[in-house]
Formats: C-alpha cells, sequence, structure tokens
C-alpha cells in the first residue's frame, strides 16, 4: 500500500504509513528512514521517524520536490527493504520508593501487588517506536496490555530524569527532567541522553528494550559510572 | 583576544545562528534565529556569513562593553535603536567599538526580535554542530546574564558597512499552506483560519504561540498518535485555539495540525508582538517555494549590497547622511540601492 505525502509547509513532508501504534507500520517508517539515508539526495536535511510516519525535512530551494514524492513512492513500493540490524539494549532499573513515586499507587490501581507490576514491566522486550518530546526521549511499544493506565489527572511540572514510566498503553525512559503526567514506577541509572559522552544518545527508533531490576543499593556504584560517561545499559546486535 | 562583557539583558537573551539540524531524530529541536532575515542583515553589516551566531534579543535590549581589542557591530530589528555612549548608531550601519566604550541595545519597538552581530562571531564550543541556545533542554548553553564574557574571534579592519533601510513590514497576512492534517477538520475551520482575524496572545515564546480568535473546529476529535513537527506547523488542540509552532518546538506532537506557515513568512510572523492582530493567506505549495527562493536571494543579496561606506558614491553619502536630523529621515526618499 502506497503512503501517503503531506505537506508540512514548502520545507518538509510527512510520509504517513498509518494512523495507528503498530509494529508493521512502524517497521516501514523505518524500512524507508534506512534506505534514504542510504542515498544522496540534493537538498536532503534530515529525516525523522515516528511511530506512524516519517518527517523528510529538506531545503525548499536545492531540492526537486517531485523527484523526492517519486523516489519516495518508488522506495515504499519495495517494501522489504533491508532495515539494519536490531539492538537490544538490557537497562537497569531500580523500581519504587523514591526512584519510582507512582508504584504503590499504580499495583493497588491494579489489584496487583508491587512486584507483580515489576514482573510485568521488566517481562516484556519493548520497542522504541521513536525518540521525541525531549532530546532522548524514548517512546515504547509492547506494554504488557494489563499495565495501561490513563495519564496523571494532574502532571507533574518537574519528573526526575532517566524516569521509567506508563502513559496509557505506551511506556517511555525519560532523558532530561521535565513534565509529566506519566506514572513514574522506577528510574534507569544510565542516560539516554549525555552530551559530554561518545554516544550523545543511547536509544535510536527501532531499537528493543528490556529492563532488568537492580536492587536499590546498586544506585550509587552504577550512577556514578554513568556519570563518567559509561553507558551502564548493555547493548548487543540481534 | 576580546570579550564582549554583558552588563545587563533581558531574560530571553540567547545567542543563535541558524539552528542546530540532523539531531532532530533524536529528540532535539532545531532551535535558530527566530528572525534568519534580521539575522542576516546584521551579520551582512559585520562582514559575516548569512548565519554565524548573534545574539537575539526578545522585546528588551541590553547593554554591552568590551575588554581587549575595538569590535566592529551591527544591530538588526524592528525599531531597536542602539547606541555607543551617547552616541545613536545609524540603523542599518556597522559600528566600531573602542574598549572602555558601551553599548546599549534599546527594546525592539517595532516587533520581538532583534540581533547584536560582532565582525568573525563568537568563539564558543559549537553544541551538536550549532551554538544556538535551546533554552528548555540547555543545549547549546544557556541564555546570558550579566557578567557572562563572549570571546569573539579577532577582528580584521573591517571596513563600517551600510544598508539601505529594512522596508517597513506592512500588515501582509501571514502565507500558509494546508496540511499535513487539515482532513482532521471542517471546511468551515478552513474558512475561518484563512479569512478571520487572530490576535497574538501573551502566551508565545521561541516554543510557540497561541493564538486567540474564532474557534477552529475539529472534524473528529484531536488526539492522533504523535507525528513530526517543524516549525510553522499550526496545532489545534482540543481548545480549538490554535498555537503556531515555532523554532524551539518540540519534535513531535500528538495534536493535528491544519496548516504550516511558509518558510518566507516565519521570521515576520515572529516579529509579530503579543497583542497585535494577525491573518492568514493559503497559497500554493509551489507558491510556498517560489517565495522561499525569493527570501533566499534577498538574505544572499545583503552581502554585496552591504558595501563598505568608503566606496560609496558622494550621492550615496548624501542620501544616507541624516541631512536634517531630529526632523525626518532621508532614508523615506526610499533610494533605489539596487539600481
Amino acid at each position: 500500500m502506497a503512503p501517503r505525502v503531506l505537506d508540512c509547509g514548502d520545507g518538509a513532508i510527512s510520509v504517513e504509513f498509518g494512523d495507528r501504534v503498530d509494529a508493521a507500520v512502524n517497521a516501514r517508517v523505518l524500512a524507508l528512514d534506512a534506505a534514504l539515508r542510504d542515498i544522496d539526495i540534493p537538498g536532503l536535511i534530515e529525516t525523522v521517524p515516528t511511530y506512524r510516519s516519517l518527517l523528510v525535512c529538506f531545503d525548499p530551494v536545492a531540492t526537486d520536490i517531485n523527484a523526492l514524492r517519486a523516489l519516495i513512492f518508488s522506495l515504499s513500493a519495495t517494501g522489504e527493504h533491508g532495515s539494519a540490524s536490531a539492538r537490544r539494549w538490557r537497562v537497569p532499573v531500580i523500581y519504587g520508593g523514591e526512584f519510582g513515586v507512582d508504584l504503590a499507587e499504580f499495583a493497588a490501581r491494579h489489584s496487583m501487588t508491587p512486584d507483580e507490576i515489576i514482573a510485568a514491566h521488566s517481562g516484556a522486550i519493548y520497542r522504541v517506536y521513536m525518540i521525541g518530546f525531549m532530546p532522548g526521549f524514548a517512546y515504547l511499544g509492547g506494554l504488557d496490555p494489563r499495565l495501561e493506565t490513563p495519564r496523571r489527572l494532574q502532571p507533574r511540572l518537574k519528573t526526575p530524569a532517566q524516569s521509567v514510566s506508563i502513559g496509557g498503553a505506551q511506556a517511555a525512559v525519560s532523558s532530561v527532567e521535565a513534565p509529566s503526567g506519566w506514572h513514574l514506577l522506577g528510574r534507569t541509572p544510565a542516560r539516554p541522553f549525555m552530551p559530554a559522552r561518545d554516544p550523545i544518545f543511547l536509544f535510536g527508533a527501532g531499537d528493543e528494550i528490556q529492563f532488568e531490576p537492580i536492587a536499590a543499593t546498586e544506585w550509587d556504584q552504577l550512577d556514578a559510572a554513568a556519570a563518567r560517561g559509561e553507558m551502564v545499559a548493555s547493548c548487543e546486535t540481534t | 583576544m576580546s570579550d564582549l562583557i554583558v552588563e545587563s539583558c533581558g531574560a530571553s537573551t540567547t545567542l543563535q545562528d541558524a539552528g542546530r539540524f540532523r539531531y532532530r531524530r533524536y529528540g532535539v529541536s532545531t532551535a535558530g534565529a527566530m528572525d534568519l532575515h534580521a539575522l542576516a542583515r546584521a551579520n551582512a553589516l559585520v562582514g559575516n556569513a548569512h548565519d554565524t551566531a548573534a545574539i537575539e534579543f526578545c522585546l528588551m535590549g541590553g547593554a554591552f562593553r568590551i575588554d581587549g581589542g575595538s569590535a566592529l557591530i551591527a544591530v538588526s530589528g524592528p525599531g531597536c535603536i542602539a547606541r555607543i555612549g551617547a552616541r545613536e548608531i545609524e540603523p542599518g550601519m556597522s559600528a566600531r567599538m573602542e574598549p572602555d566604550d558601551r553599548l546599549t541595545v534599546g527594546p525592539v519597538r517595532d516587533g520581538v526580535y532583534a540581533y547584536l552581530a560582532i565582525t568573525g562571531g563568537f568563539l564558543r564550543a559549537r553544541d551538536m554542530e550549532s551554538l544556538s541556545v535551546h533554552r528548555r533542554s540547555g543545549i547549546g548553553g544557556l541564555p546570558l546574564v550579566a557578567g557572562d564574557r563572549l570571546p569573539m574571534a579577532d577582528n580584521p579592519d573591517q571596513p563600517l558597512r551600510r544598508l539601505p533601510p529594512e522596508t517597513r513590514h506592512t500588515p501582509e497576512p501571514i502565507r500558509i499552506v494546508l496540511g499535513p492534517q487539515n482532513d482532521l477538520f471542517t471546511p468551515r475551520a478552513i474558512e475561518t483560519l484563512t479569512t478571520q482575524e487572530f490576535k497574538i496572545s501573551a502566551q508565545v515564546d521561541r516554543m510557540g504561540c497561541r493564538l486567540e480568535g474564532p474557534e477552529i473546529e475539529h472534524a473528529d476529535g484531536f488526539n492522533i498518535v504523535s507525528d513530526g513537527i517543524v516549525a510553522g506547523h499550526i496545532q489545534v488542540p482540543g481548545d480549538r485555539q490554535p498555537i503556531v509552532l515555532l523554532r524551539d518546538s518540540q519534535t513531535t506532537g500528538g495534536y493535528p495540525k491544519i496548516a504550516t506557515v511558509i518558510s518566507a513568512d516565519i521570521g515576520r510572523f515572529a516579529q509579530s508582538p503579543p497583542g497585535s492582530a494577525v491573518k492568514f493567506r493559503l497559497v500554493t505549495r509551489d507558491e510556498a517555494v517560489e517565495a522561499a527562493k525569493e527570501m533566499r536571494e534577498k538574505i544572499d543579496a545583503l552581502a554585496t549590497l552591504a558595501r563598505p561606506v568608503e566606496d560609496q558614491s558622494a550621492k550615496d553619502m548624501l542620501f544616507a547622511a541624516n541631512l536634517i536630523g531630529g526632523v525626518a529621515n532621508a532614508f523615506d526618499f526610499e533610494p533605489r540601492w539596487l539600481d
């Protein structure tokens, strides 16, 4: 099925493959993203994969928009572009207490124990659908449906960096201190965004994440290591 | 090496260049000058490339000194007057600052954003390939505060330059292109957006501008699965009052976007002060691209237009001179500098 190509002013288009959170739709977005990255297109500035569409930003003066559209349709038609091999992250998380202030209430709301919530949350493999909102903020799919929970009525004006949280059917790892109405279950010492480190960003769209519960006593050591620029989260290519 | 020292400035005074690109996929906003044409004017007057980082003022000006050598500086921005000591810098002209001179930049009286450029630019480390400050994330640093010292490039003996005055912004409608989610709005919503007047509310900053006016009605709900955002997008949340997203906007968002301000007009839109009225006019994508080309040519032309003062003919000098200071401005005669 051909995507819809929607105008975003004169300097960008949105190539839309669907309107839902859907792994197959996201896979097509990432395949087109990878395909465009392999080609040198005059005027192309950057692409931004999202849940369901690829934002393509270009210089309106230097770009032949009709040629770009034609290229996008032909690349989308081939479908199975060899997308890059997936990276699987193991991300340590301290759940509950001061690290996840909403865990107890969240568990009570679902008539589960905190341990059951932790088991359900860390038992899933999440897909990074996109990075957005804030630098390095990872939007995750794959949440256990039992944990789906509407956002808080009153968003907090400040939530800590590296919060591991749930909002609706989505899960996330945050990157910087920010306002949020999501439920805070835990916190990871791993820094998704760290300007002084190489790589600056840990996660990319298409990556997979598995959370690994760790004891609160491990925080100080791991946090210090992360502050020195170590990744703390481990990564393997699948 | 010499420094520019900030003596005082408004809370939203930042360093900005043309923006930060290629990091949007990691959630990093482009940031960058709110009015690229005004940035280019200040840079042209000091012999810089059009996208060299300059100090951006928001409504309020500031006061500066230099420590070390002399510097060639220029200020641009609607209705913004700068002085070195008690001497007013002629609008559209660069000026030389010596150690112990005090530069005061006045408020931006006829708009929102003004720029202070310096020959060679500021010697700061780039953050992700740009000097632009994104306040919310701290990328590129923080807004300037009193006491900050900005190292300046050594200033070769650049001549003073002069530009023809900026033609006053006529209140022409801001041009927009429909999309990407105009199909999620009623035909009446599009009619309203393109015919009615809106007011720039007090809720406006580098991230976005909330408009007040008639309601823009959605055809069916207002939650979409988040997708990409660019500067100029006009998103309409549940309260039906449109928000125009600007350079510091988040990279993705979940409200439908009815239309997008064209790139050639986004700087002019950003210069609309809170409380002012704005109208939108629908154009085709081709017209938007044509306007982008015209804007690019206009910016490119500044480099040759900003001629060293010494090179100007006697006639030019006569036009440029303020012959009847305090009564009228010679520039009001609109000399045809391009001829």
